[in-house]
């Protein structure tokens, strides 16, 4: 729905209020999976311990989610389910239905989806709408979805269905730009030769470590732990609330050594992660061409322009 | 994960919903070891074990205050139903930790993280090179093999404290030193009145030991600028780079690889560490 001059994912109480189509959101959809602060335990401080209290939101389905924010949540899943199997995530990503959209037209010129390839999704969606004009085409991707889909008035798609879809999918890709100077593939290696790049100092003397970029980012995952006391010093909850690598302490240890002492080593990890680090951990990019930590920087430290910079810099003669 | 049995979940029956929950622990005795550090020796409820390797850690909470992690300092070989963790005076949680007292309960996830792979050190002589606080989670490991002492060759020691009050563990260091099986060197970057050891950094100790490389097994843990100055040594002495191994300190959150603090480059130090043998990480900007 529209908020504060943009678009926002927001509790719809009147259908009316609802846009489908919309040029992304100001937060992704990741706010509903990982809030920005949630619980993790509740405790008395007379010693009688802790109680493990997740926050059981309603079943939410959240409506009209773009296909880079699907690949974001396909590895958010992943990571809260890999290894030690993330209670919270997971109890709140067990009653999530996603009804996603196919994005007929570009949001704008900071969106790169096309050369990170989420500019279409095959999975990851209870349901999938396609907007022919007219109708709807509706894709159904779990019985979850299936079910869903029963509340509503839908027809059988019939072979003029198929037709119109097809042409309005294919129709839409030439809309869209390539905006990296390479192929995607080629950007972990490309990362990999970019370690000791003079760019990330040039982006460190910029920064401004307001974390902008990672608050945004629907691939972010990191957080802090953190406990909060109620004002009868009895009760108690630790939290867990977003944290971002691009702030000073976020490396440092009790004794005080910072691992990434500056903003220029930061910038480097945060890049790295969303090129590289992620896909070796994780199987997954860390960025998928969303652009909104690029709408969000306030000094234009932008994927794109990063990325092509360090292409540049590989091509003319293997500068470093 | 310490063993229990309310993971109940509908859609993911493989999810533990305890994962963020610290189980009680009693601290059973307080020792302090010098101005800064104590040792808490802690019991887990109904007989519960730790069940750790040394090397790993545990988070430990002070409810109200927070969590931090903190590497085992007892051996498995000596746990008895308890275990200990060496803990310094240096932030919110720990300086809380300091003002609890024997009886108090605080909360304990883990144990976390990988080890030392000892059964690969068998039959081989072990160089332990600690610095300072680092010496905490070595002695697990050293306790452990003295416990098992037949299975390995040599046993070498290399200590260094910033001055001779701050050495740790000294009943242990004096026990160690009575031992013939034992070479342990101890040096302290500024001496005292009271010291007629070596003096200076840790790397001065490694020109009074000779050893086969070939079979050789270091183990090196301490502050992060020390790392640099005694690889250097280690690798100057031909130990190959496998046979090396570090226990690598970092901000940690969640201890189970979710909360990215840890992150090495794509290695989360919680998971894959936070002991690494040299090779592996070698490669790792920001590693050391």
């Amino acid at each position: 729905m529209e908020a504060n001059g943009g678009y926002a994912f927001r509790v719809i109480e009147d259908p009316e209020e609802m846009r489908l189509n919309y040029p992304t959101t100001i937060l992704p959809p990741k706010k509903f999976l990982l809030p920005p602060k949630e619980t993790l335990i509740e405790f008395k401080s007379n010693g009688d311990g802790a109680v493990f209290s997740p926050q059981m939101d309603p079943p939410t389905v959240i409506f009209g989610v773009h296909t880079c924010d699907l690949h974001a949540i396909q590895l958010l899943d992943h990571v809260f389910k890999t290894g030690h199997a993330d209670p919270n995530y997971l109890n709140r990503r067990s009653h999530t239905l996603i009804v996603s959209v196919e994005c007929l037209n570009p949001c704008d010129e900071n969106s790169f989806c096309k050369s990170m390839g989420t500019l279409t999704a095959d999975e990851g969606y209870d349901l999938h709408l396609t907007d022919l004009g007219d109708e709807y085409a509706v894709d159904v991707g779990t019985e979850a979805g299936r079910s869903l889909l029963g509340y509503a008035q839908t027809t059988p798609a019939s072979a003029t269905d198929m037709q119109k879809l097809n042409a309005v999918l294919s129709e839409k890709w030439p809309r869209f730009p390539y905006r990296l100077d390479f192929d995607v593939s080629d950007l972990p290696s490309l990362l990999s030769m970019s370690m000791k790049s003079s760019l990330w100092n040039e982006l460190g003397e910029r920064c401004l470590a307001c974390a902008a970029c990672t608050n945004v980012c629907p691939t972010c995952f990191c957080f802090d732990v953190k406990d909060e006391v109620e004002m009868d010093l009895q009760h108690g909850k630790r939290v867990r609330i977003w944290d971002s690598c691009q702030l000073d302490e976020f490396a440092t240890v009790a004794g005080g050594h910072n691992f990434r002492k500056n903003c220029a080593l930061r910038q480097r990890h945060r890049f790295m992660r969303k090129g590289k680090y992620i896909l070796e951990a994780h199987n997954y990019l860390g960025c998928v061409g969303c652009g909104r930590c690029a709408r969000a920087c306030l000094v234009d430290i932008t994927p794109v322009g990063v990325f092509n910079e360090l292409y540049r810099q590989k091509e003319v003669g293997g500068q470093t | 994960m310490i063993a229990n049995n309310n993971t109940t979940l509908v859609r993911h029956a493989e999810v533990d919903n305890q994962l963020f929950m610290p189980v009680p622990a009693r601290i059973i005795r307080i020792k302090p070891l010098t101005a800064l550090e104590k040792v808490f020796t802690l019991e887990l409820p109904e007989g519960l074990s730790l069940g750790h390797r040394p090397g790993q850690f545990v988070e430990v909470s002070v409810m109200g205050v927070g969590e931090a992690p903190i590497s085992v300092s007892s051996s498995p070989s000596r746990s008895n139903g308890m275990f200990e963790v060496c803990v310094r005076n240096v932030g919110d949680v720990t300086s809380a930790l300091h003002r609890l007292q024997p009886g108090a309960t605080l909360g304990v996830r883990g144990p976390y993280g990988r080890g030392f792979p000892t059964e690969k050190f068998r039959g081989k002589d072990v160089l332990f090179a600690p610095g300072g606080l680092g010496l905490a989670p070595l002695r697990s490991l050293i306790n452990q093999v003295l416990d098992e002492r037949a299975l390995f060759g040599r046993v070498i020691i290399l200590y260094g404290a910033r001055t001779p009050s701050e050495l740790l563990f000294k009943d242990e260091l004096e026990e160690w030193g009575k031992r013939s099986d034992v070479e342990l060197l101890l040096t302290v970057d500024r001496g005292d009145e009271t010291w007629n050891g070596n003096v200076g950094v840790i790397t001065t100790l490694f020109r009074h030991v000779s050893v086969y490389p070939r079979n050789t097994v270091a183990i090196t843990c301490g502050p992060p600028v020390m790392y640099r100055f005694v690889l250097m040594e280690l690798i100057g002495k031909g130990i190959s780079e496998g046979n090396i191994y570090l226990s690598l300190e970092r901000r940690m959150k969640c201890g189970v690889g979710k909360c990215g603090h840890c992150q090495i480059n794509n290695v989360y130090a919680c998971q894959s560490g936070p002991v690494f043998a040299y090779s592996e990480i070698k490669g790792l900007e920001e590693a050391l």
